[in-house]
C-alpha cells in the first residue's frame, strides 16, 4: 500500500510541478502586465502543490530524500505525469485552455482527496482546493473572453481544443493500484472524477460555441512513465542547477 | 537573555511582520500558530498562507534572527500542515492595519462589495483576480480612480 501510495503522490506532484513549471515561463511573456502576475501567481500555487505531494512521498518512502530531490533528481521516464501538464505552453489560447482542463479536473480531484482516509493526503487536498477554486474561475473567466471575442481569439481558441482534447482521457487513466487504492478510501474515485469533469467541461463548450473534434490520437503513457519529448527538455532546462551543481541551494 | 516562557516568545515575535505587508505581524496574519520550550531549545510552528507562498523562507529567518537578537540561539522553525490557514485567521487589529496600509481587508463570504481603502467607495471593479502575490486580487476605485490590492477572502 505505501509503495502504491508513494507513486500516486509522485504523479499528483508532477503534474502539479509540471504545470506550474509551464506557467512560470510565461513570467515576462504575458499578454499584459497584470495577466502576466496573474499566471506566474497560479504558477506559484503549482508549484507549492507539488512541494506537498512530493513531502507526501518522501515521507513515504522511508528514504533521506527530500521533496527537492525528487523535482529535481529524477529523469523523464520516473516522472507520473500525463502527458498534458507537460506539453509546451504554446500560445495564450493554449496555456489558458489546458489550464481551464486541469483547473475543472482538480477541482474534483481535491474535493474528493480531502475526503481521504489518509490524513496527509486528505489535508494537502484540502489546501489545495482552496487555491484551485481562484484559478478555475479566471481561466474560465479567459475561456469564456476569448471565445466570445474577435474571430481570431475564436479560431485560436478552437484550435487549441482540437489540439487538447485528446490529451484529457489520460487525466482519469488508472491502474490495478489505483483502484484498490479507491477502493480503500484513500484516493478518489476516478469514474466519478471523470463524469463530473465531463458535464462541466462539455457545458462551458457548448456556451462558448467550441466544437469538439470527431476524432484524434488518444495520449496515454504518463502513468508508466512514458512522455513526450517535450518533457526532457523541460526537465533539463529546470533541473539544470541541481544537476550542474549538486546540493546547490539559494 | 532573560528566561524563555511562551508568552514572553510571543511578544518577542509580535516584531516579525510579514515580509510583504510589514505592518502587520505574523501573529495578526496567523501565520504564527504555536510556540513550545524545551529546557533551551525553542520551536515555533508556522502555517503557509498560500501553498506556494515564496515569503515562508523570508519568514523563517526573521523568526530565527529576531530571537537570535534576543539571546535565544537554539530555534527551530516547523512549517506545519494543521490547521490550514485562512483569512477569518486575520485578526481585526490586522485587517485594521491592512487598511490603513492601502490594502482593502477581506471580507466575510457573503459580503461581495469590496470597499476602496483610500475612500471608502463601494463602487469598485476587479481588474485581475491576481494581484502583487497570490493572496491579494487587484481592483481600482471608480470613484477615486485609484488602483489598490485586495485581501482575498480565502475560507
Amino acid at each position: 500500500m505505501e509503495q502504491a501510495l508513494y507513486q500516486y503522490a509522485l504523479r499528483l506532484a508532477d503534474s502539479s510541478l509540471t504545470m506550474g513549471q509551464r506557467l512560470a515561463e510565461w513570467c515576462g511573456h504575458g499578454p499584459y502586465l497584470e495577466e502576466d502576475v496573474a499566471l506566474t501567481n497560479v504558477s506559484l500555487d503549482l508549484i507549492g502543490h507539488a512541494q506537498m505531494f512530493y513531502q507526501i512521498a518522501v515521507d513515504l518512502s522511508g528514504e533521506t530524500k527530500t521533496a527537492d530531490d525528487l523535482a529535481f533528481l529524477r529523469d523523464a521516464h520516473e516522472f507520473r505525469n500525463p502527458l498534458l501538464t507537460e506539453l509546451p505552453r504554446g500560445d495564450f489560447a493554449y496555456t489558458t485552455l489546458k489550464q481551464y482542463f486541469v483547473d475543472v479536473f482538480n477541482l474534483h480531484l481535491y474535493q474528493a482527496l480531502s475526503q481521504s482516509n489518509h490524513q496527509p493526503l486528505a489535508q494537502a487536498g484540502k489546501k489545495a482546493l482552496m487555491e484551485v477554486k481562484y484559478h478555475l474561475t479566471r481561466s474560465q473567466a479567459w475561456c469564456e473572453r476569448l471565445s466570445m471575442s474577435t474571430a481570431e481569439a475564436k479560431q485560436r481558441m478552437q484550435q487549441a481544443l482540437d489540439d487538447l482534447w485528446f490529451y484529457t482521457p489520460e487525466l482519469f487513466e488508472t491502474d490495478e493500484v489505483m483502484r484498490q487504492l479507491a477502493d480503500d478510501g484513500v484516493i478518489a474515485d476516478y469514474a466519478s472524477l471523470k463524469n463530473n469533469w465531463q458535464k462541466q467541461v462539455e457545458a462551458l463548450l457548448k456556451k462558448c460555441q467550441l466544437e469538439l473534434p470527431a476524432s484524434g490520437w488518444v495520449a496515454t503513457g504518463g502513468l508508466q512513465g512514458e512522455h513526450s519529448e517535450h518533457l526532457g527538455y523541460m526537465l533539463a532546462e529546470m533541473q539544470f542547477l541541481q544537476r550542474a551543481y549538486p546540493g546547490c541551494e539559494w | 537573555m532573560s528566561t524563555a516562557t511562551e508568552a514572553k516568545i510571543f511578544e518577542i515575535l509580535e516584531a516579525v511582520k510579514d515580509p510583504e505587508i510589514p505592518v502587520i505581524s505574523i501573529r495578526e496574519l496567523g501565520i504564527l500558530q504555536q510556540v513550545t520550550i524545551d529546557g533551551d531549545q525553542i520551536s515555533v510552528g508556522i502555517i503557509p498562507t498560500y501553498s506556494g507562498c515564496p515569503a515562508m523562507f523570508a519568514i523563517t529567518e526573521d523568526i530565527k534572527n529576531t530571537l537570535k537578537s534576543q539571546g535565544f540561539v537554539d530555534v527551530n522553525v516547523t512549517l506545519l500542515n494543521e490547521p490550514v490557514w485562512n483569512t477569518d485567521m486575520i485578526t481585526d487589529s490586522g485587517k485594521a492595519a491592512m487598511k490603513a496600509f492601502g490594502i482593502a481587508p477581506p471580507q466575510s463570504l457573503s459580503e461581495q462589495q469590496v470597499s476602496c481603502p483610500l475612500c471608502g467607495s463601494t463602487d469598485t471593479t476587479c481588474i485581475s483576480q491576481f494581484g502583487s502575490t497570490a493572496c491579494k486580487a487587484l481592483y481600482r476605485c471608480q470613484s477615486c480612480l485609484e488602483p489598490f490590492d485586495y485581501f482575498k477572502c480565502h475560507a
